[in-house]
């Protein structure tokens, strides 16, 4: 039996795994910063930062929808240089799932970078490695278990997603029809069957995640160093 | 010469110290903590921003103003942190190698790994985890990983705080051969004064972030006006004397101090080795007359050289000088009165207690080293007692 659902589970995989692989970069850059700096834009920053665990997921996809159409600045630029619009797109819904899930990442990156602390990396730098060597060598195998988090729950959080994509991505199948789109239509159309079998799928998915997060870090109770 | 010139402000504490620091030997940073003397250190390794002034080793200016400090890990310089701060995702092999690795280009091969494995008896701790490491053995595997990292100057930062008397002793011996047997010179930093007088050549004391004293550490600690950094309790004066030979009939060594003779329990060292004791000011009595009928064999002829009373409290110092070589001496103002002693005055020193500071400062033949460090797992010492802070303290008999 081929199964009807199989294009949009396919999609949310493919958007969640490109989604998490941007987090881990930005993330990364954006937690250490936070981490370290003194500046005052510190809360200011950690406020945007958190600003879509609080957001109703159409504000953002609203204002993102704005950012992203032809005439919108990101719109243009992209149109620019691809030739193609951004709105309906896989591209699009890629950014705005960077944006949705950015918190998913940085958090946990950052209370990883917080907790290990700077004196790692003085360490290295007495050992003759520079910032970037000691970056590579100690801090992040240091700070794999936040990474783990990070990148599991911006994975989970990212195939959940439905309000920013229905706004700026709609659903074109194959492009934009994600598997919680694709619920949303079978119980549209009242076919309780279809949207019962991926509801249990996410679910499930979504229980094994979390049992995964919490038995990470009961594992590693924070390093000794 | 390293040469520091610098200024720190923090809220309600600045920091203040021009210094030229030797490249030789071991140099103490002395003070009672809060002193500032963790965050000099770091100004030296550039660790500290917001540090304004100097910082030079040589020709090589590392910060200097109006211009971009030199990044640490570019100064060559070596750090034992007090927390040791190995990493935990590597085993005690891979601490070292990480080291190693990256000074692959500096010049000069003098010694490697397997030198620096011998010399700190590294070798059965190499495949263990960090974490099953004790506190002595943290230290020594970052003693050693600082060593691979092959620095022109070792930076220790209280690396002995954290451990108890007898793991404390296990390592010292190997801090105090790192200049001889590594050629690399050390600052030192600590608030226990038994640590200077057993490893340092000279000493700069820090009070509230000023530099107060500085200078060889027999000289230092034998002057008066210094503030108590180190309690009264342990307050004393530092001598170097020299084994003149051993009665093995009643079983002690006799030793010259300043021209005169001093007795202490049986050391096994060859005589013409110079050692350095340490005397206590609180073990010290003076008489006017030399005394009789007391069971105290060390009484040596000494003349006052400054008498110093603590205004609100029962004692004074009493700064004395043993044919050239100072000690001092802790009475109450009372006693003071009672003798009418004043600076000038020819008196007797008692000494009831003296303590050993370091084994052969300078060797008398080929064969007599630093001594064996003692293993860090051996029963502590008998004749260590919880006041006698020396890593091999001996008594001389009342």
């Amino acid at each position: 039996m081929e199964l009807p659902d199989a294009g949009p589970l396919w999609l949310s995989l493919r958007l969640a795994a490109v989604t998490t692989l941007i987090l881990l970069v930005l993330g990364t850059a954006l937690a250490w910063w936070l981490a370290g700096t003194r500046s005052r834009l510190k809360p200011l920053v950690e406020a945007v930062t958190a600003l879509p665990l609080v957001l109703p997921p159409t504000v953002l996809g609203f204002y993102l929808l704005v950012m992203m159409s032809p005439n919108g600045p990101l719109g243009r630029l992209w149109l620019d240089a691809t030739g193609s619009t951004l709105t309906f797109s896989f591209a699009g819904i890629v950014i705005g799932s960077v944006f949705y899930s950015l918190p998913f990442a940085v958090q946990p990156l950052q209370a990883t970078f917080e907790t290990i602390g700077r004196g790692p990396m003085e360490a290295a730098a007495m050992l003759r490695a520079s910032p970037f060597d000691a970056f590579l060598s100690v801090m992040s195998p240091m700070a794999l278990r936040g990474y783990l988090t990070a990148a599991v729950l911006t994975f989970a959080h990212t195939i959940g997603e439905f309000g920013v994509v229905l706004m700026v991505g709609g659903s074109i199948p194959g492009r934009t029809k994600v598997i919680s789109i694709a619920i949303y239509e079978h119980v549209e159309t009242i076919d309780y069957a279809a949207a019962h079998l991926l509801s249990a799928g996410l679910l499930v998915f979504s229980f094994l995640v979390l049992v995964f997060v919490y038995g990470v870090n009961r594992r590693f109770p924070g390093h000794r160093g | 010469m390293l040469s520091v010139d610098i200024r720190r402000d923090f809220p309600g504490f600045s920091l203040e110290v021009a210094h030229d620091f030797a490249m030789e030997g071991i140099t103490a940073l002395f003070g009672p903590s809060g002193c500032g003397k963790s965050t000099l250190l770091r100004v030296i390794a550039g660790l500290e921003t917001g540090a304004r002034g100097t910082v030079r080793l040589g020709a090589e200016a590392w910060q200097a103003p109006g211009r971009r400090a030199l990044a640490p890990h570019r100064r060559g310089l070596g750090y034992v942190f007090q927390e040791a701060r190995l990493f935990p995702h590597l085993d005690v092999a891979g601490n070292l190698r990480y080291a190693e690795r990256r000074a692959r280009q500096v010049p000069g091969r003098a010694f490697g790994f397997d030198d620096v494995v011998a010399a700190l008896d590294l070798g059965p701790l190499l495949g263990r985890r960090t974490g099953a490491l004790s506190g002595g053995e943290r230290q020594r595997v970052s003693i050693g990983r600082t060593l691979l990292a092959r620095p022109r100057l070792m930076l220790m930062d209280e690396p002995l705080a954290a451990l108890d008397l007898r793991r404390k002793a296990g390592i010292l011996p190997h801090i105090a051969r790192l200049p001889q047997a590594f050629g690399v010179p050390v600052i030192y930093v600590t608030h226990a004064i038994d640590e200077v007088t057993q490893l340092a050549d000279r000493m700069v004391v820090l009070s509230e972030g000023r530099k107060t004293a500085e200078g060889p550490v027999e000289e230092v600690l034998a002057r008066l006006d210094l503030p108590p950094a180190t309690g009264r309790f342990e307050a004393g004066a530092v001598a170097e004397a020299r084994i003149l030979g051993h009665d093995r009939t009643w079983n002690l060594t006799r030793l010259e101090v300043g021209g005169q003779a001093l007795e202490m329990p049986e050391v096994d060292l060859a005589p013409g080795t110079v050692v350095r004791l340490r005397v206590r000011a609180r073990d010290v009595s003076l008489a006017t007359e030399r005394p009789r009928g007391v069971s105290i064999r060390n009484i040596l002829a000494a003349e006052v050289l400054e008498i110093l009373p603590e205004p609100q409290t029962a004692f004074a110092e009493i700064l004395l000088s043993v044919g050239g070589v100072r000690l001092r001496a802790r009475l109450t103002r009372a006693s003071v009165s009672d003798l009418g002693i004043a600076p000038g005055s020819a008196v007797f020193a008692l000494i009831k207690s003296v303590s050993f500071d370091r084994r052969a400062l300078v060797p008398a033949g080929p064969g007599e080293g630093e001594g064996t460090p003692a293993p860090e797992d051996a029963p502590p010492q008998a004749s260590e007692t919880p006041v006698q802070r020396s890593g091999s303290a001996l008594h001389i008999g009342e």
